[in-house]
């Protein structure tokens, strides 16, 4: 056993849990680990311009990778500052541990200089959180944290050290082990359940999978694939579940829910049995709750037993892991083929194919660039995109076929996530081509990143939908609210000035003729590029489903229905 | 599905702010809780905590998941179904002039209440009892002037040799 500084003992702690990246910024409460860093050169650091791009930077990374992203702030400002991308992180079940400094602990409570309470302010957009006084606790903290923050539900977990806990000395013994008597996740589904699921499943005739963000995180896109195949059951993805499934196979329908397909959300509505695995049910796609799914039995498969009943009656409930669950259900479940239903979603779909509006106009829309895109990079590409408009467009048009390839802020929805994330995603995959799409109300709420994607030499790409507007806010406006654009029209920099004067090139792209060339010459440049795309200013996302309204409910076009009828069933 | 009240118990380990957690817990999620309270076990680090909540049964069972999530919840059970003893503890200061003091103590006399302390013109008596026992004390001294008044919360035991802490008896808890 050796004796060690609390700091030492951090950065020990974090290379015992195979840490290898960070995402920080330093600060007066957090100045002792930062002074042990240097000793730990397997510790690579990256320096963020603001402690929220840190947060989801770290996200980022454990989207990608699959292992738990790491963030570090100081007391006080910069640990409110992380407070976002913690919430973000705990919307969307993402593995990270943010670690912060604390004011020394003879001034906790005091109103010390740059103290805040962050373990208070953090209790419900974490996981589980510490505040640790005390230099023996250390070891068994970090032990303990990244064990919640990646088993089970994955989330968020914090961890507040105390400065002069930094300083002190002590013996460092990191633990094999947790003890945590009152956590104990479930990972083997109940037999009998799952045995009732797969009657249910022969039984059907129009059985239908939703699947979400839990495939993803459960590691179970194969043992996905394997049971749709047996069973011959279409697959929908939610958001988050977007990539789960190789986009152009033939059981892959697209996402439901506000801005989904029409033939989706026909599909869950007409299906007699859904089987939804490793999504919650959010509002964004059940749409008002009580005519939803209405003729099915559900199936809710989900690691967290507070996720099933909480929103929808369940038929069968299963608590378990994805990808385990899957694998029984694979098993026991009968070989079939749904061709008649499949093909009866299919006509609905063919009639109302992708929407490009009016493109012989000569207009610009962002579904050009959407269209390009997918034809150009033939699936080898990671997105991040940022929320609003574009975010929706890139979950629509853009084909995705391999899992983790669309990262994006589901339940938080944050503005701002793209650019901090793609660094994360880079920083997991520095070989692969990582583009950040985001609008220009996004991208300005955390440009300053630009600095540290040159400081750290991440060659990733960046896209700007630029229309002039906030552009979901102003959709809504509208639709629900007489046009009355209050607030939305966004003035913007040049922003290949702005990338210029970052030493990042750039191309601006007010044609749909110009866009293949601007995305082939950024991939044929080596090191970061940023296109901005001028498009059309007032286009809307279509088809959606008014906030509040069924989800049988859809319009595609302002002119095929009358907005009186649609703000009636709000 | 009808509201009715539901006493749930919880095991709590020791450790700093997870009264805060448990409670922020219910702010945060919108459920109404009736009364709650804590205190230590035959256990040393583990607390139990009893809560009344008004609700359904589907949320109830909401709550149950909820605090079960909290990583120091180590145990919740609804007894609410099972034969169980709830106790609530009442202190109570009455407006008591010599005139009315005899027709008081016979009245506390009755509900088995203890008279702990009298001056001049009042009176403070302690009661303990089911919840509906103390309203009904309560209903009676009201003519009299209650000058302030102090309840518990509901704590509650199954009846019978079964416990609700079995399986935490005999382990042993890091204090915190």
């Amino acid at each position: 056993m050796k004796t060690l500084t609390g700091a030492q003992m951090m950065c020990e702690a974090l290379l015992a849990e195979g840490v290898d990246v960070m995402f920080g910024y330093p600060g007066g409460a957090i100045m002792p680990f930062y002074h042990a860093l240097p000793e730990y050169p397997q510790l690579r650091h990256i320096l963020v311009r603001h402690e929220q791009a840190a947060g989801h930077a770290a996200e980022g990374y454990a989207r990608t990778s699959g292992k738990v992203g790491v963030c570090v702030a100081t007391s006080g400002p910069g640990a409110t500052n992380l407070v976002t991308a913690i919430a973000d992180a705990m919307m969307d079940s993402v593995p990270i541990v943010a670690i912060t400094g604390q004011v020394v602990t003879s001034l906790i409570g005091k109103d010390g200089f740059q103290e805040t309470d962050v373990t208070g302010i953090t209790q419900p957009i974490t996981k589980h959180n510490y505040l640790v006084t005390d230099v023996r606790d250390l070891p068994r903290v970090f032990k303990e944290a990244f064990h919640i923050a990646r088993t089970g539900r994955p989330g968020p977990v914090l961890i507040d050290v105390a400065k002069d806990v930094q300083n002190a000395r002590g013996m460092f013994e990191y633990p094999e082990s947790v003890d945590l008597p009152g956590y104990k996740p479930n990972y083997e589904g109940n037999r009998r359940q799952i045995k009732e699921a797969a009657n249910l499943l022969n039984q059907a005739k129009k059985p239908l999978i939703m699947a979400g963000h839990g495939i993803l995180l459960g590691h179970a896109s194969v043992e996905l694939r394997e049971f749709a195949e047996k069973t011959g059951i279409p697959v929908i993805t939610t958001l988050l579940g977007i990539s789960c499934i190789p986009e152009d196979h033939p059981l892959s329908l697209g996402m439901p829910g506000m801005h989904g397909w029409v033939h989706v959300n026909r599909a869950i509505q007409e299906c007699d049995v859904l089987f939804t695995i490793g999504a919650r049910f959010d509002d964004r796609v059940t749409g008002k709750l009580d005519t939803f799914a209405r003729n099915a039995k559900i199936i809710h498969v989900d690691i967290d037993p507070a996720e099933v009943g909480k929103n929808v009656i369940t038929a069968v409930p299963i608590v378990g892991d994805a990808k385990r669950v899957l694998e029984n259900l694979t098993e026991i479940v009968n070989a079939n083929e749904h061709s008649e239903w499949l093909n009866h979603i299919r006509e609905i779909q063919a009639t109302r194919s992708k929407r490009q509006r009016d493109p012989e106009s000569g207009m610009f829309t962002p579904h050009h660039v959407y269209a390009e895109f997918t034809q150009i990079m033939q699936g080898e590409f990671r997105v991040c995109t940022d929320v609003g408009q574009h975010q929706m467009w890139a979950a629509q048009l853009i084909e995705y076929m391999k899992p983790h390839t669309h990262i994006t802020s589901g339940g938080l929805g944050t503005m701002g996530f793209a650019l901090p994330a793609a660094m994360g995603v880079q920083v997991a995959c520095p070989n692969e081509e990582v583009w950040a799409i985001a609008g220009d109300g996004g991208f300005q709420m955390n440009l300053q990143e630009l600095a540290t994607v040159v400081q750290e030499s991440l060659p990733l790409k960046i896209c700007i939908i630029n229309n002039g507007y906030l552009g979901m806010v102003r959709q809504w406006q509208e639709l629900f609210h007489e046009r009355r654009y209050s607030a939305t029209p966004m003035w913007s920099p040049d922003f290949i000035k702005l990338a210029d004067a970052y030493g990042i090139p750039g191309l601006r792209v007010e044609r749909p003729e110009d866009v293949a060339e601007a995305i082939h010459q950024a991939r044929a440049t080596n090191g970061p590029f940023l296109i901005e795309f001028v498009v059309e200013r007032e286009v809307n996302v279509y088809p959606m489903v008014a906030p509040g309204a069924s989800i049988s409910d859809m319009f595609e076009d302002p002119n095929e229905v009358e907005i009186e009828d649609v703000v009636a069933v709000k | 599905m009808f509201a009715m009240k539901h006493t749930l118990v919880a095991l709590l380990r020791d450790q700093p702010g997870v009264l805060n957690r448990s409670v922020s817990l219910f702010r945060r999620r919108g459920f109404n809780i009736e009364s709650l309270t804590v205190g230590h076990t035959e256990t040393p680090g583990i607390s139990r905590m009893t809560l009344v909540v008004d609700g359904d049964t589907t949320s109830v069972e909401q709550v149950i998941k909820q605090l079960y999530k909290l990583i120091d919840v180590l145990k919740v059970s609804d007894v609410s179904q099972d034969p169980n003893v709830t106790r609530d503890l009442l202190l109570v200061k009455v407006y008591a002039p010599p005139a009315k003091r005899s027709e008081l103590m016979q009245l506390a006399d009755i509900f088995g209440a203890k008279i702990v302390d009298v001056v001049p013109d009042a009176m403070m008596i302690e009661l303990s009892g089911s919840p509906e026992q103390l309203d009904r004390f309560v209903d009676l001294i009201r003519p009299f002037g209650i000058r302030e008044l102090v309840r518990t919360g509901c704590v509650a035991m199954t009846r019978g040799a079964s416990t609700v802490s079995g399986p935490y008896q005999n382990q042993e808890f890091r204090a915190a």
